[in-house]
């Protein structure tokens, strides 16, 4: 069916331009060649066609206004965001002002003075005070975007409220994973030098440091035996040599964290890792953190009105308050599977098209219950790791 | 005088001072250096048009076969016509990179700059014919790699045009950010040294080589936008290309200026401390006044033709001028508003959503002043002011958006979305390829000596204002509803999927108007073999370049340079016996010159 349209537009377009260019041979060669006059009748002709062009335009609009309007985002769901949808309501009134009336003046003057038999030109070089006027207009109308702008971009960057759930999203190519804080009500240290498969967000427990210096240890040493008895290579071996240099740098700036971090590094043990969807609860500030474990991404929730990128080497931040829940939200939209969502916004690959995540809006109650649902990081390395005694196995080892 | 006279010549003493390489291949005169830069961005747009419809097919359609798919992007790229979302990407930048640079800096600046600043400032050629010609052929060098970069075999850059690390900067990252990548920035490292001998050559023949008479009041609005955008490009560029090699060092010597704390492809990398921030920093401290590189050349050439069209002195001419300063100045503090949600400290963000709406201002008195200069005209309208009435649309509906953009409170919601595409194609691409049009219908007499086809000229400008209209005016309400930019298809959110038949229109108005480019091409190639031969002053025009030869000679004028008397806006000077007095008319006692 799509192919079939497309494959029409374009005959049609084909056979239109051969036709135009037979008809433009034949009249080339009955009317006059004098290419640098118009005659008054084709520049009469040429100003209503800017007549016919601005109805069409104007129809245009109106048209997808009405088809496509009441699929732009809905009312926001979050506090800051009733403010940014009343400014950005002013600036429509105003564009669409501006829009309309400087649109009517040239339409207006080109069917008032195109060149007719006998018109004139007047010789009019500049007018001062009509120059003032629409200079200091403009200023003025910006002046009111430009406070109330800001005072709304305060608002969005404000203060973390004193009972914020703390909630760290973590991007990568290409998905998305939350953390929840655990019973301490802290997010634990994370740091890109322990990222192994068991451990995609480089969490700082006991256990991952454990794993990560046996891990690099095991690989460091494999290394080694191969530049002993791999015949020599001098590409190779000066690869391998690199290899050992780095990991052996990336050792040492674990064992930093071991001395450094006593205090915090077991704080992620209890954190909740979840993916595909995340709970937040309705009236309470969510603060985000937000870090990017390879390239640029931007995390976007328009519901609520909120967007931050997400960037390797740091930590970005972002907060709001829900005001509908998901459940209220289809009833409004009257789409029983509307789900809010968290686009990745940054182009950042080959499936950037697809790196999302579910945001479910809950009642408190219903947000504790999920939460409590789920495990901790903790429990789930653990069970990939298949024991517990791994733990010891692993601490003898280290010794 | 036909060409083949000319080649006979050229067979008969080879000895002759002009051979053919001097004259057509490395010309060092301006006109022609003018007509080359013209084809060559002409060549590179075709191939951006060509590639914007094919990503547009698979937007329509997504993971339907095409036929074409296949033919032109071949197995690895489109197995079973399948647009692979690695290519889908590649497109995108590619398409970006060569509308941007390569038509719309190099192409619209190239030729217009080489093309009237000797004609119109009354000068032989450009202060040093080598440097025009060095800055040719760097061009043509670009040019040339960034299409053998389509050819590599991982693919070419796919970053976006606006080539952000540290996707840009590792190859695990992306095929496209192999190779690709590397020919890219080679690309663009010639290119902006082109752009940079160019303007530099530029601003020196304006400043030095005006002849006697010709004080900058006096210059037409062509050449004060010329010189600012030269003055903008000259020091903004060199920016872009510490970016870039900052870049080709992150990415091929092991630095980490743009780089730190990356685990990829299985692998904790070896960089620290380095941040991608400072890239966007530096890339678009050049690219928001390449914005206006792009645009400035086009609102002055409108100004130019919607003048002389009008019959009417261009109204507020020292306010024009006043705004083209303005918005250069300002262009250089307001590239933040790129850069809202990157973590950027709420404060600088204020500062540049302030300073980005002042520019809004002298854009609105530029736009008064174009509707302005039409009240109590008397319009003629030819193909080129049909074109630059088309750009004073443009320039209103996407200018306007802008406002929404720059409150960096509303660019939460619509940044990096389709709004922002729309955006920026209406109010920069539309209205510059506007501009662009009108440039060559008008001074297509005076580059190649003839005439082009009227009624061919308009069927193209209504084919392409309406079709381009009907891209990008839906286009806001994809933005609007949250769909971000640069996804290779919408359909993986059910969200978004009301919005397939949207995408359907969108392809087939892309269609149509890469389709009526070709009314413009056949119009261009056969005017300039077979057109009406043109009159010496075709538009009853009073800028110099209608007082020289209709046939190119070297030096443009046969005997002494002209004397300019008064400014180029003496259209329906009363008292006049004609509706135009060419700038060479000296005044006549009593008469005054100028505004009053
Ligand atoms: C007058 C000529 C203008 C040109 C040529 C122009 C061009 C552009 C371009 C190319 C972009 C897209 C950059 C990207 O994301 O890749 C852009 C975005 C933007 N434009 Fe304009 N623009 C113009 C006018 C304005 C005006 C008048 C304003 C404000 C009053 C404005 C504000 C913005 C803002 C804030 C963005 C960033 C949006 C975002 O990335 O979220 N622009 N513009
Ligand atoms: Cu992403
Ligand atoms: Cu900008």
């Amino acid at each position: 069916m799509g192919f079939l349209l497309g494959f029409a537009a374009t005959l049609l377009a084909v056979v239109l331009i051969v036709q135009i260019i037979r008809v433009f041979e034949l009249t080339s060669k009955l009317s006059g060649n004098d290419q640098s006059k118009v005659s008054f009748k084709d520049n009469r002709t040429r100003a209503f066609s800017w007549l016919l062009f601005m109805i069409w335009y104007f129809a245009l609009f109106i048209w997808v206004v009405q088809k496509w309007g009441p699929l732009v985002l809905p009312e926001a769901a979050s506090v800051h965001g009733e403010t940014i949808d009343f400014l950005f309501n002013l600036n429509w009134v105003i564009i669409l002002i501006a829009f309309i009336i400087t649109h009517l003046v040239l339409i207006t003057f080109i069917l008032r003075y195109y060149a007719r038999p006998g018109s004139k030109a007047e010789f009019i070089t500049h007018n001062n005070k009509l120059e003032m006027i629409w200079t200091v207009v403009p200023a003025a109308v910006l002046a009111v975007i430009i406070i109330y702008g800001l005072k709304t971009w305060d608002e969005y960057n404000g203060d973390v409220a004193g009972d914020a759930i703390n909630i760290e999203l973590y991007a990568k190519q290409f998905d998305w994973t939350a953390r929840f804080a655990g019973d301490d009500d802290q997010l634990g240290k994370a740091n890109f030098n322990f990222i192994n498969t068991s451990n995609p967000l480089g969490l700082v427990t006991e256990q991952t440091i454990k794993i990560r210096i046996q891990e690099l240890n095991d690989q460091i040493a494999e290394l080694k035996e191969e530049l002993n008895h791999v015949p020599k290579d001098g590409l190779k071996e000066s690869q391998k040599l690199a290899a050992i240099h780095h990991k052996e740098t990336q050792l040492s700036k674990i064992h930093a964290f071991r001395r450094n971090n006593e205090l915090a590094k077991n704080a992620a043990k209890d954190d909740k890792l979840v993916k595909v969807e995340f709970h937040i609860p309705v009236g309470r500030q969510v603060n985000f953190s937000m870090r990017s474990q390879d390239v640029i991404h931007s995390a976007f929730m328009p519901h609520f009105r909120a967007q931050m990128n997400c960037v390797p080497g740091m930590v970005t931040r972002m907060r709001f308050t829900p005001t509908i829940t998901t459940a209220e939200m289809r009833r409004k939209t009257g789409n029983p599977e509307f789900d809010y969502l968290l686009l990745c916004n940054k182009v950042c690959g080959a499936a950037h098209y697809n790196m999302q995540m579910n945001v479910i809006v809950d009642t408190p109650e219903d947000y504790a219950k999920w939460l409590a649902e789920q495990t901790t990081f903790n429990a789930k390395l653990m069970a990939t790791l298949g024991l517990s005694e791994t733990d010891n196995q692993l601490a003898q080892n280290i010794q | 005088m036909s060409n083949t006279a000319h080649a006979a010549d050229h067979h008969a003493e080879d000895h002759h001072q002009e051979t053919f390489i001097s004259k057509y291949v490395f010309s060092q005169d301006h006109k022609m250096i003018a007509k080359q830069f013209l084809v060559t961005g002409m060549f590179m747009a075709t191939i951006g048009m060509l590639m914007s419809t094919l990503f547009r097919i698979q937007l329509a359609w997504p993971g339907e076969g095409f036929a074409v798919l296949n033919f032109f992007l071949g197995d690895k790229w489109a197995p079973e016509g399948v647009m692979d979302p690695n290519m889908y990407l590649a497109l995108g930048t590619i398409h970006g990179t060569i509308m941007v640079f390569f038509l719309l800096t190099a192409g619209l600046s190239g030729t217009f700059a080489n093309l009237l600043i000797p004609y119109q400032i009354g000068a032989r050629d450009m202060a040093s014919g080598f440097m025009n010609m060095l800055s040719y052929w760097l061009f043509a060098a670009s040019s040339v790699i960034m299409v053998l970069s389509l050819f590599v075999e991982t693919g070419p850059a796919s970053a976006g045009w606006t080539v952000y690390p540290p996707l840009s900067a590792l190859p695990q990252a992306m095929p496209g950010s192999g190779l690709g990548m590397t020919l890219w920035l080679v690309s663009m490292t010639l290119f902006i040294a082109s752009s940079m001998i160019g303007g530099l050559n530029y601003i020196v023949t304006i400043v030095n080589l005006r002849t006697s008479g010709m004080s900058m009041t006096r210059l037409p609005l062509t050449i004060w936008a010329l010189l600012v955008t030269a003055i903008l490009g000259l020091l903004s560029f060199p920016v872009l290309l510490s970016a870039a090699l900052l870049l080709l060092f992150d990415r091929s010597f092991g630095t980490s200026f743009y780089l730190s704390d990356i685990f990829i492809a299985g692998e904790a990398l070896d960089y620290n401390g380095g941040s991608p921030i400072l890239f966007e920093h530096l890339f678009w401290f050049l690219g928001h006044p390449e914005v206006y590189i792009i645009l400035l050349p086009a609102l002055g050439l409108t100004s130019e033709i919607i003048a002389t069209n009008a019959r009417k002195p261009i109204f507020g001419y020292k306010a024009m001028i006043g705004s083209i300063l303005a918005i250069a100045f300002l262009s250089f503090i307001v590239w933040g508003h790129h850069m809202f949600l990157t973590g950027m400290d709420p404060f600088l963000g204020s500062v540049f959503t302030f300073t980005t709406l002042l520019i809004a201002i002298p854009s609105a008195v530029k736009v008064f002043n174009y509707l302005t200069t039409l009240y109590k005209a008397n319009i003629r309208f030819t193909p080129a002011m049909m074109f630059s009435l088309g750009m004073v649309s443009t320039f209103i509906s996407g200018g306007l958006t802008g406002i929404i953009l720059a409150d960096a409170a509303l660019d939460i919601t619509v940044h990096d979305t389709y709004f922002v595409v729309a955006h920026f194609h209406i109010v920069m691409g539309f209205s510059a390829v506007n501009a662009m049009f009108a440039g060559v219908y008008h001074w297509f007499p005076k580059m190649y000596g003839r005439m082009m086809n009227q009624k061919l000229g308009i069927i193209h400008f209504w084919a392409t204002l309406i079709s381009g209209y009907g891209v990008f005016l839906p286009m806001h309400f994809l933005g609007l509803a949250g769909v971000p930019r640069r996804y290779y298809t919408n359909s993986e959110f059910p969200l978004f999927d009301s919005f397939i038949d949207m995408n359907v229109l969108m392809t087939v108005f892309a269609i149509i108007a890469a389709l009526a480019q070709f009314i413009f091409f056949f119009n261009f190639f056969y005017s300039m073999k077979r057109g009406p031969v043109a009159p010496q002053n075709p538009w009853r025009s009073n800028t110099l370049e209608w007082t020289t030869p209709v046939e190119h000679i070297h030096g443009n004028w046969p005997g002494d340079l002209p004397v300019v008397h008064r400014w180029p806006y003496d259209y329906s000077k009363p008292g006049k016996a004609e509706d135009f007095v060419p700038q060479i008319v000296p005044l006549e006692e009593g008469e005054v010159d100028g505004e009053h």
